[in-house]
């Protein structure tokens, strides 16, 4: 019945019209990805039902049963229950309709070195190859060409056979791809200052940064760092659930990162991307003054873009950030953004990305 | 659409058809078709038609049934139309008994269609007619666009249900002239010689009158001239409405009279249909092998899932109920008067007049006047009904009653009108300023104020003026509104609300 398919087809356009424009309103929402099952995202919209004047009726109704026990109170089955309708979307989806609402210029990937992948596609046809691509209509057309042109051919008694020399093969020609790895890295600060919220603002943030980035390369490799007076790296799973209560060094942390890419990602093969969520609040001026320099002198050339956030608890206010920008401010590579609460989230991806880089 | 049913299939048609028609049920031709579930599905989104004017709606539903068969939540048996021929549909892989089961369940949903007093004016010829609004909506949307039409289709199905349940079974009021009389001189005045004309005619009694036939004019010009709940018709015939949007806003209004049987005779209807697949299936049709998966498929679709209303039960044993107290004489005078338990229980009339009278019922009634009539205290006892409500403050529903009296009210409430509220159109000229004007006939329960406000505001786009509705929340009488931008909500006193209400 490919009728239903229209209509199927013009609801999920107007429930994607209706995402986009809440969309602004999902960001900021940690269950929105705490439901994520493999790269499906289930985003709720209510109310896709048209309105009709109906009683308020508070949750009556007839039931029937014999055994009236516990359970015997389901939901009667006239009411329209509140249901609530599930969109699903893959991150890549989810990634353009982001792009989209807050107008994010696509990536521009540095690199130009073109890999040859092994595949590729049929594009061509060749007098060698394998039996298996042996290709049915051109050989025998060539070998029917070979016998109008000699001569033999025979149209009241039409008997065509191949030889050697009529056939032709599939062949394929590979695609050359342009080389662009990517490469996130996550710091985090894990101090005792950075408390569950601001844990799950980095959360929600680094999800709509890993979403847009990985939409414009393929296999996006990420490293997770935490740090308070010493930096580790962690997985995934560690980095947003780690609590520590120790001191901030800062520098520790750019220390790893630096040996991280030195070792893994060497910076004329890879699209670096570094995001440093802190409260700002260094151990020591000295140590700021050293982690400004180290990123000036080690990590900048190699990242494509640095993002700091600082996400700030109530009452705090840290002043690396002041540091930054006293060095940075005019430095293209470098995104410095405040994150003081959920709603702020928009504002800060909008920082990190809006450069295209 | 051609029949599209395996042969061994076509045999069984033919047998039921045959044993239907010995039962005594009547009905037009009906033609069955082999279907997929996908195939289902899609005619489930679509009411059941193989072809529906575009819109989302059904997508969204089709979406809905496909996740959820997936999921294996549920499985859609059968389906069947009023129609003539009347169509169904049978789903591809089930078992030969169930296909059996379904057969025999839909002739007893065709002779309902055919027989129902309530399908009398029912368009028979629908599968046509659906095809056709399918046009029709289509050539709109391409002059007019796609967007353009799907909103103001949104708007005419959000008051999609506000039509008169009775106009089909009377002429149209419209047709109705309005003979216009000379205005009487002196109206009251009786004659009388001058010297006692101020005892008979006393001044203020004159004024009162003259106040009284002014007040008659007056009404006469309003319109409409008394409260129309056929909205949708009203709108058709008054609202500012370019000819394409009165288009569909008609065929909004054909579906929603043709449905409107179908949403009043759900209880009898599925019970009719429930009553005869069982009589036939264990007396005539089904053979020693099938009988447990026979009993298995039925009791699934008789089974009340705890405090669940299942329509397939009620109505199903109401009918037994009633071919049982007939066949015993347990009805009429002496038997409501008879109060001694033990001679009511032995009461046996030998009247068997069951039959007759189940196919009377099946006749004359609708869902709400067929439970005002019969359900009595005892079926409600035996058959465990009871009144919930949900408890605010744990979230769980409980039982808030098992009483005869509650559960009945609650019964009625349920099936009249379709459970949804009576709305009328009071004053197409409110405040003299061609604002619309409708009425809740408020019946005890109050609106659902978001929905109530959101269709207000679809109803400016019809109307293209503000538009109000008087109803009450929590006791107070409010008149709510939307001018096209923003909502309205007024207060009003009791006296104002008296002297509006006619």
């Amino acid at each position: 019945m490919p009728r239903i398919e229209s209509d199927v087809n013009r609801f999920r356009q107007i429930v994607r019209g209706k995402v986009r424009e809440e969309l602004q309103k999902h960001l900021g929402k940690t269950e929105l990805f705490g439901k994520q099952g493999g790269q499906v995202v289930s985003i709720p919209i209510p109310h896709l039902e048209l309105p009709h004047f109906v009683h308020d009726t508070g949750g009556k109704g007839v039931g029937q049963g014999e055994d009236q026990g516990e359970d015997a109170g389901a939901k009667a089955g006239d009411q329209p229950g509140a249901h609530i309708l599930e969109a699903e979307f893959s991150v890549e989806e989810l990634a353009t309709l982001l792009g989209e609402a807050l107008e994010l210029p696509r990536i521009e990937p540095k690199g130009t070195d073109e890999l040859t992948s092994p595949s590729g596609r049929y594009t061509g046809i060749a007098t060698s190859g394998p039996e298996s691509l042996r290709h049915f209509k051109r050989s025998y057309r060539q070998a029917l060409r070979r016998l109008i042109v000699s001569g033999t051919y025979d149209p009241a008694n039409p008997r065509v056979s191949l030889v050697r020399a009529d056939r032709r093969y599939r062949t394929w020609k590979p695609r050359p791809l342009p080389k662009a790895n990517a490469a996130i890295m996550y710091v985090m600060d894990v101090s005792g200052s950075m408390g569950d919220e601001q844990k799950e603002i980095v959360r929600t943030e680094s999800f709509w940064l890993d979403a847009w980035i990985r939409s414009h390369y393929q296999g996006v490799r990420t490293v997770y760092i935490v740090h308070d007076a010493a930096a580790k790296e962690v997985d995934r799973q560690t980095f947003f659930t780690l609590r520590e209560s120790g001191g901030t060094v800062i520098s520790s942390a750019y220390e790893l990162a630096a040996r991280i890419i030195e070792e893994r990602f060497p910076a004329s093969e890879w699209n670096l991307y570094l995001f440093h969520f802190t409260d700002g609040e260094n151990y020591s001026r000295q140590d700021s003054d050293k982690s400004a320099d180290m990123l000036a002198e080690t990590l900048l050339p190699s990242v494509n873009l640095f993002g700091y956030g600082q996400v700030e608890a109530l009452g705090t206010r840290g002043d690396f950030i002041d540091v930054l920008r006293a060095r940075f401010a005019s430095d293209d590579r470098v995104a410095l953004s405040r994150i003081p609460d959920r709603d702020a989230i928009v504002v800060s991806i909008k920082d990190f990305l809006g450069r295209g880089r | 659409m051609a029949n599209t049913i395996p042969v061994e299939l076509q045999r069984e048609q033919e047998r039921i058809e045959k044993i239907a028609r010995e039962m005594g049920l009547t009905f037009f031709r009906v033609i069955f078709e082999m279907v997929d579930w996908r195939e289902m599905n899609a005619l489930a989104a679509y009411g059941g038609f193989p072809t529906r004017y575009p819109h989302w709606r059904w997508g969204m539903e089709y979406a809905e049934l496909a996740k959820s068969y997936q999921y294996g939540l549920h499985k859609i048996y059968e389906m069947v139309i009023n129609n003539d021929p009347t169509y169904a549909y049978l789903l591809q892989g089930n078992a030969m008994v169930d296909q059996k089961l379904v057969m025999a369940h839909v002739y007893g949903h065709a002779d309902f269609f055919v027989n129902n007093v309530y399908f009398a004016h029912t368009n028979r010829k629908m599968i046509d007619t659906m095809a056709n609004h399918a046009t029709r909506v289509r050539r709109h949307q391409e002059r007019h666009g796609i967007e353009t039409v799907e909103r103001f289709m949104d708007a005419c199905l959000s008051v999609e249900d506000l039509i008169d349940p009775g106009a089909v079974f009377r002429e149209s009021r419209r047709a109705e002239l309005q003979v216009d009389e000379p205005e009487p001189q002196d109206p009251g005045r009786m004659p009388a010689k001058a010297y006692l004309d101020r005892y008979v005619n006393p001044p203020a009694y004159l004024e009162e009158k003259r106040k009284q036939v002014k007040k008659a004019r007056e009404d006469a010009k309003r319109f409409p001239p008394s409260p129309d709940r056929d909205v949708l018709g009203f709108l058709m015939a008054a609202a500012p409405l370019e000819p394409w949007e009165q288009d569909a806003l008609e065929i909004v209004r054909d579906e929603s009279y043709y449905v409107l049987p179908q949403r009043q005779t759900k209880v009898m209807n599925e019970g009719w249909a429930s009553f005869w697949h069982t009589h036939m299936m264990t007396t005539r049709i089904l053979d020693d092998t099938e009988l447990i998966d026979y009993a298995d498929h039925h009791s699934g679709t008789v089974a009340v899932s705890p405090g669940r209303l299942n329509p397939y039960k009620l109505g199903l044993e109401l009918f037994r109920d009633i071919e049982r107290r007939w066949n015993m004489g347990q009805f009429g005078p002496e038997w409501d008067a008879c109060d001694r338990m033990a001679e009511r229980q032995r009461w046996d009339r030998k009247l068997g007049r069951g039959r007759e009278k189940i196919y009377e019922v099946r006749r004359l009634h609708c869902d709400s006047t067929f439970l005002d009539e019969y359900l009595t205290q005892d079926f409600c006892e035996r058959q465990g009904l009871f009144v919930s409500k949900t408890n605010a403050r744990t979230g769980k529903e409980e039982i808030e009653s098992s009483s005869f009296d509650d559960v009945k009210q609650a019964l009625l409430f349920h099936f009249t009108n379709g459970g949804r509220p009576v709305i009328e159109v009071l004053d197409a000229n409110y405040a003299n300023r061609g604002e619309l004007l409708l009425v809740h006939r408020h019946a005890g329960v109050d609106l659902r104020t978001d929905w109530a406000k959101e269709v207000l505001e679809n109803l400016t786009r019809i109307w293209k003026r503000p538009v109000r509705i008087e109803t009450q929340i929590g006791k107070k009488p409010v008149r709510l509104g939307h001018d096209g931008d923003k909502p309205i909500q007024e207060d009003l006193d009791q006296a104002a609300l008296k002297s509006k209400s006619r």
